[in-house]
């Protein structure tokens, strides 16, 4: 009861100085909180990816692409429940930074081997009657909105011209690891579309996918159909990689890799800064008190109980800067995801990131009491005593 | 040498120094001294003469480096830390010149502070400090922290808590030095009540004569060494 009332008193006694301590602690914890949330967010598509999906890939490189017959092919393969296929569409809506991926998908199969996407049968049903339908995330909805029957103009870099869609249907996320910034309209549209422009021209090829998307039975066969899918097409014109959804989405991760780790270093760099802060307020304030702990210590009150003392402010202060800075996170990261948009299709603060934020600031805590707690233990009566007047 | 049947302090060729920079410092060089209990005894002398070296000898926050010191029959050298502090807080009171009361606490708070170290029950605490602050005079201020007091008030605050616990012996390390004539006056009485009326064993340190005539007994001393006087 005092021994709390003493900690309690002791550190409103500069309020200034633990104001300005808690301060930090709530900015430390809110930007590690924010970073590591944009480093889970990266990983996200391998987070939010199946283990009993497939994805086929051109074997040189994904900028290639496979022939659709593959398809038939592959679907004859034991093991494969499902197959499918997406093509990069790569087209500005508006502007550049409007970022979010659109695919050119095979309609009829594709929400069978992702089931993860909701849509009501109403509108998968209109979608599918309409070449020129398309069907976007409930994100991507909210963020620019689109509303069903809207017309989405598209810029294409790839293929050229402004292409138009009607959003037919909206999707929702099984799980809020799902992906729902994505944007899905007809291969089939974008195949005739390109047909007509070469039979015009010549060159460019048409009746290319850009990858295939497999369902298999059981997970743990993944890597034996793989391997029976690239053995298909090996010396062929093109040569398949198959690997799991997972390696596939880690791979992209791979490409920008550095700046993960560069962000994870920040994110500790930042808890060490606040370490520092955290240990100067402590010694300041215990250097200050030297002459009180020498007097709690002349009266019979044992170096535990000075510790206890120290510690004790130590964590309030701690404990205080975590609990806002923890609540803080949630509505800073809304705000920056809103400003980055469909940049990250997943953007939330997950359970561990808070973990992680109690913990660090638990530890930022108890380590900036370490040496003050010890030089009072150390210190001798008489030396603190003489410290007075 | 007067020799006393069971002195409540037995000093005996005691010898203490510090180290200053690379050099020793001899403070005390042969101090033999022995007070009886229920003394009131000033140590009067220079500035630099180890007056509060030897206090807190006998108090037992600083260790001698050689000679016999026995407080109550206890041989305090030979007890380690944590036996020091127990036998601190249940035999010894301490006054300091500058008060080291706590400027978190309330008067009452301060002078409750040594009897968290006891087993007293939240309620006899309470009667306890309501008794040790009416004895001082303090009850109408309990509430008030340090700095809401004034220099007299507050090494009243500090005698109670010296009190508080029924120990032996009081120290006191120049109560008066920091304070006006009127308020060093009460300070004077309030330990002199305490000698007469709760048989306290006192040893006050103090250069100011006034002050010292309140004892019965006053000893100089001068480069580490103690003279009997009057
Ligand atoms: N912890 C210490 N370290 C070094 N020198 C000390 C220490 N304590 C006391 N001294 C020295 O010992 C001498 C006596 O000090 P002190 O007992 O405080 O004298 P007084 O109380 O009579 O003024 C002084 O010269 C002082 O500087
Ligand atoms: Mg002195």
């Amino acid at each position: 009861m005092h021994f709390l009332k003493l900690i309690l008193r002791n550190t409103l006694r500069h309020k200034l100085r633990s104001g300005l301590t808690v301060l930090g602690i709530i900015v430390a914890i809110v930007a590690f909180g924010l970073l590591r949330t944009v480093v889970d967010a990266w990983y996200s598509g391998a987070e939010g990816s199946s283990d009993t999906r497939l994805i086929t890939r051109n074997a040189i490189s994904l900028v290639f692409p496979l022939p659709i017959k593959y398809q038939e092919r592959i679907r004859k393969i034991e093991g494969v429940t499902a197959i499918t296929h997406a093509s990069w569409f790569g087209g500005v809506y508006v502007s550049e930074k409007n970022f979010f991926p659109q695919f050119a998908i095979d309609a009829k199969t594709y929400f069978d081997v992702y089931p993860e996407f909701l849509i009501p049968p109403a509108e998968i049903n209109a979608f599918l009657i309409d070449r020129k339908g398309c069907v976007v995330g409930r994100k991507l909805a909210d963020t620019y909105g689109f509303e069903i029957g809207d017309t989405v103009p598209l810029r294409g870099t790839i293929y050229p011209g402004t292409w138009r869609f009607t959003v037919r249907a909206i999707y929702d996320g099984a799980e809020a690891k799902t992906d729902i910034s994505q944007f899905f309209f007809h291969w089939d549209y974008l195949n005739e579309t390109r047909k007509k422009a070469t039979a015009r021209k010549t060159s460019r090829k048409t009746d290319w996918v850009g990858v295939y998307a497999i369902n298999i039975s059981e997970s743990n066969r993944a890597a034996e159909i793989s391997n029976k899918v690239d053995a298909m097409f090996r010396n062929s014109l093109a040569e398949t990689r198959t690997e799991t959804e997972k390696a596939f989405q880690l791979s992209f991760v791979a490409m920008t890799e550095a700046i993960v780790v560069a962000i994870r270093i920040v994110s500790f760099v930042v808890i060490l800064i606040l370490l520092a802060v955290m240990a100067n307020t402590m010694a300041m304030t215990a250097r200050e008190r030297i002459g009180e702990y020498a007097t709690l210590k002349a009266l019979g009150f044992s170096h535990h109980f000075l510790a206890g003392l120290i510690y004790g402010e130590s964590m309030a202060i701690a404990f205080v800067g975590a609990i806002i800075g923890i609540l803080l996170t949630f509505p800073v990261t809304d705000k920056f995801s809103e400003q980055v948009g469909t940049l990250f299709p997943v953007f939330g603060v997950s359970l561990e990131t808070i973990y992680m934020q109690a913990i660090a600031a638990f530890s930022v805590g108890i380590t900036a009491a370490v040496f003050p707690a010890y030089r009072v233990a150390q210190i001798s009566i008489v030396e603190g005593l003489r410290s007075i007047g | 040498m007067e020799s006393i049947s069971n002195p409540i302090v037995h000093i005996k060729h005691l010898t203490k120094s510090y180290r200053r920079g690379g050099q020793i410092v001899s403070v005390l060089t042969d101090i033999s001294l022995d007070i009886p209990s229920g003394e009131f005894i000033a140590l009067m002398g220079p500035s630099g003469s180890g007056k509060t070296t030897l206090l807190n000898l006998i108090a037992g926050i600083d260790k001698p480096d050689s000679g016999t010191l026995k407080v109550g029959g206890i041989d305090i050298a030979t007890l380690s830390e944590g036996e020091l502090a127990d036998w601190r807080a249940a035999n010894i009171g301490f006054i300091f010149q500058f008060y080291n009361l706590m400027p978190v606490l309330t008067a009452f708070e301060n002078i409750e502070l040594p009897l968290l170290l006891t087993q007293l029950s939240h309620k006899k605490r309470q009667e306890h400090v309501e008794l040790a602050l009416s004895m001082v005079g303090l009850s109408e201020r309990m509430e008030h922290y340090p700095s809401e007091l004034s220099g007299g008030e507050q090494q009243r605050v500090a005698i109670a808590r010296a009190f508080i616990t029924d120990p032996v012996i009081l120290v006191a390390d120049e109560p008066t030095g920091d304070l006006d004539r009127v308020s060093a006056g009460e300070i004077l009485a309030i330990l002199k009540r305490l000698n007469s009326e709760m048989e306290k064993t006192i040893i006050m340190v103090t250069h100011d004569p006034y002050a010292a005539k309140t004892a019965h007994l006053i000893r100089h001393l001068e480069k580490g060494e103690l003279d009997v006087t009057d």
